[in-house]
C-alpha cells in the first residue's frame, strides 16, 4: 500500500468552487458528462510519466479536490498533442481543460515548485510581450538559468551544432513594432 | 499562379531553417509566391495559452489581421503556428466574450479582423491545391531506395483534423509514394513527440522521441520525415544521447518533407538546406 492509499480527503479539503470555474471556461463545459471510462490515460503518450491519469484530474476536478489538481504534475506535462481530446467518447475538450487547469495553478501559485515546465511558460509569456517574437536559443538560456544553471554547460555542444549548421538565431529577433503589441495586450487588461 | 501569405513563425528562422529554404525552394519550383506577412508575431505556441487564454488568441488573431489585409490565404508550416492560427478563429466564433476582448485590443493596436483568413498547412496546399499529379509532373530524380517512415506528430491534425484523418492521417504516406519512395506501415506515425517537453523534462522526451525512433527502424526504415519545426529537432539532434541511454542505436536521417520532394525535383541539397541537417547518411545524398 503507497501513502496515497491511506491519504484520506475530507470535506473542508474540497473546495466546491473549483469544478463550477474549470465547467465555466472554455472547453471545460462537458466535464459534467464524463462516464470515467479511461480512453484520456490510454491514449495519453504522457500518462506513464504522470502522478495523476488525466481520467483521475477529471474525477478530482468534479469532486472539487483543487489543491491535489492544482499541485499535480499532470496538467504541465500534458504536451498538447489532441489525442485525448479527439478520442473522447463524450466529447470533452480534454486538452482545453488541461490549459485551464495550467492557468488557474498559476494564478493560485499552486503549480508544482522547481518544475521547469510553468516556469518555461513564464519566461516565453515574457519574451513574447515584450519582443513579439521567440528567440529559442536565448529561452533555453533563460530556463536554464532559472532552473538548472549546470545544465547549460551540457548543452553546449548542441548550441555549437546548431550554431554552426546556421539553426540558432544568436540576437533577440523581435517585432518591427513592439509599441502596436504592447497596447494590443495593454488594451485586454481593461474590462 | 497563386500566392500564400506566409507565415513563418519563430522556429522557421532558427532550428527550422533548413524547413524555410527547402519551402521556399519547392514552392519557387511549382510557380507558387509566398509573400511574408508583414511584421509578424509569435503565434503564441503552446506555452503562451498557458497563462493568458485571450491573449494568446489576440496575438494569433493579430496575423490573422495583417494577413486579411493582403487578401491572401495563410501559410503557415509549422504544426504548432498552424494550430494556434486555426484555433484562434474556432474560438473567436464559438466564444463571443473572448471575441469582444480580442477585438478590444486589435482596435487599440489600430487593427481590426473580419474573419475571412484561411489558414493551410503546405501539406495540404500541395496535395490538396496543387495535387499529387501536378507534383509527379515535375519529378526527375525518383527517390529510388528511400524507405520512409512518414512521421505527422500531432498539432497538425488535431484537434480539428482540418484536412486528414486525425489520428490515421494518409496524405504524407500519399506524397511519399508520389515521390517514388518506398512508405513504410508506421504505426505511431501520429503520435506525439512531446514538443518542449525536451526543453524542460529531457527523460520523458528522450524516451517519446526514441520510441518513434525505434519504431521507424524497426520498420526497415532509412529515413524519417517531418512536417514540423519541433519534431525534426527532438528527432534529430538527441539521438547521440538516446543511443547511449538506451543501450541501441537511434541513428536515423530526420528530414522535412519538403526536402524530399525538392531532391526528387531535382533540386540542389544546398537550396534545400540539407547541408545544415546534423544526420545526412544514405539514402540522402553525400553532402560536399
Amino acid at each position: 500500500m503507497g501513502s496515497e492509499a491511506t491519504h484520506c480527503r475530507y470535506a473542508e479539503d474540497v473546495n466546491p468552487a473549483f469544478p463550477v470555474e474549470i465547467m465555466a471556461k472554455p472547453g471545460g463545459e462537458a466535464l459534467r458528462s464524463c462516464i470515467q471510462c479511461g480512453t484520456c490515460s490510454g491514449a495519453c503518450p504522457m500518462s506513464v510519466h504522470m502522478d495523476l491519469t488525466p481520467r483521475r484530474v477529471i474525477a478530482l476536478t468534479r469532486a472539487g479536490l483543487e489543491r491535489d489538481v492544482l499541485e499535480s504534475a499532470t496538467p504541465w506535462l500534458c504536451a498538447s498533442c489532441y489525442e485525448c481530446q479527439v478520442r473522447c467518447p463524450r466529447d470533452i475538450k480534454v486538452t482545453d481543460v488541461m490549459y485551464a487547469l495550467k492557468r488557474r495553478a498559476i494564478e493560485k501559485g499552486l503549480y508544482p515548485k522547481r518544475f521547469p515546465i510553468p516556469v518555461l511558460a513564464q519566461a516565453f509569456y515574457r519574451m513574447i510581450a515584450s519582443h513579439g517574437r521567440n528567440s529559442e536559443s536565448r529561452l533555453v538560456i533563460e530556463l536554464m538559468l532559472r532552473t538548472n544553471p549546470l545544465g547549460i554547460l551540457r548543452m553546449a555542444p548542441l548550441g555549437l551544432k546548431l550554431l554552426r549548421t546556421g539553426r540558432m538565431v544568436v540576437g533577440q529577433d523581435r517585432v518591427k513594432h513592439p509599441e502596436q503589441l504592447k497596447a494590443m495586450l495593454d488594451a485586454m487588461e481593461e474590462s | 499562379m497563386s500566392a500564400y501569405a506566409y507565415f513563418p513563425g519563430c522556429s522557421l528562422s532558427g532550428l527550422g531553417k533548413p524547413y524555410d529554404e527547402s519551402l521556399r525552394a519547392v514552392f519557387a519550383h511549382l510557380g507558387l509566391t509566398l509573400q511574408e506577412i508583414p511584421d509578424w508575431n509569435c503565434c503564441g505556441a503552446t506555452s503562451y495559452m498557458s497563462v493568458s487564454e485571450e491573449k494568446a488568441v489576440a496575438l494569433a488573431t493579430r496575423n490573422l489581421a495583417l494577413a486579411e489585409q493582403m487578401k491572401l490565404e495563410v501559410l503557415a508550416p509549422c504544426s504548432a503556428c498552424y494550430l494556434v492560427l486555426t484555433k484562434a478563429q474556432h474560438v473567436l466564433k464559438e466564444y463571443p466574450p473572448i471575441a469582444a476582448k480580442v477585438h478590444q485590443g486589435l482596435e487599440a493596436a489600430g487593427l481590426s479582423y473580419r474573419g475571412t483568413a484561411s489558414v493551410r498547412h503546405p501539406l495540404d496546399v500541395l496535395m490538396n491545391q496543387v495535387g499529387p499529379q501536378a507534383i509527379a509532373a515535375r519529378i526527375t530524380a525518383p527517390l529510388t531506395g528511400y524507405r520512409v517512415a512518414p512521421y505527422y506528430g500531432c498539432q497538425m491534425i488535431r484537434p480539428y483534423g482540418s484536412f486528414d484523418d486525425p489520428l490515421r492521417p494518409q496524405l504524407l504516406d500519399t506524397l511519399m509514394t508520389v515521390l517514388g519512395a518506398q512508405v513504410v506501415d508506421y504505426p505511431v506515425k501520429a503520435r506525439c513527440c512531446g514538443g518542449s517537453l525536451m526543453g524542460t523534462m529531457e527523460e520523458i522526451g528522450l524516451r517519446l522521441n526514441y520510441l518513434l525512433l525505434r519504431e521507424a527502424k524497426a520498420r526497415n526504415a532509412n529515413v524519417l520525415t517531418t512536417v514540423c519545426p519541433l519534431c525534426q529537432y527532438n528527432l534529430e539532434a538527441y539521438q547521440g544521447q538516446m543511443t547511449k541511454r538506451f543501450g541501441e542505436s537511434a541513428h536515423l536521417p530526420v528530414v522535412y518533407f519538403t526536402q524530399l520532394m525538392g531532391l526528387a525535383f531535382g533540386l540542389q541539397p544546398k537550396a534545400l538546406g540539407l547541408h545544415r541537417n546534423f544526420v545526412t547518411a544514405a539514402p540522402l545524398p553525400v553532402m560536399a
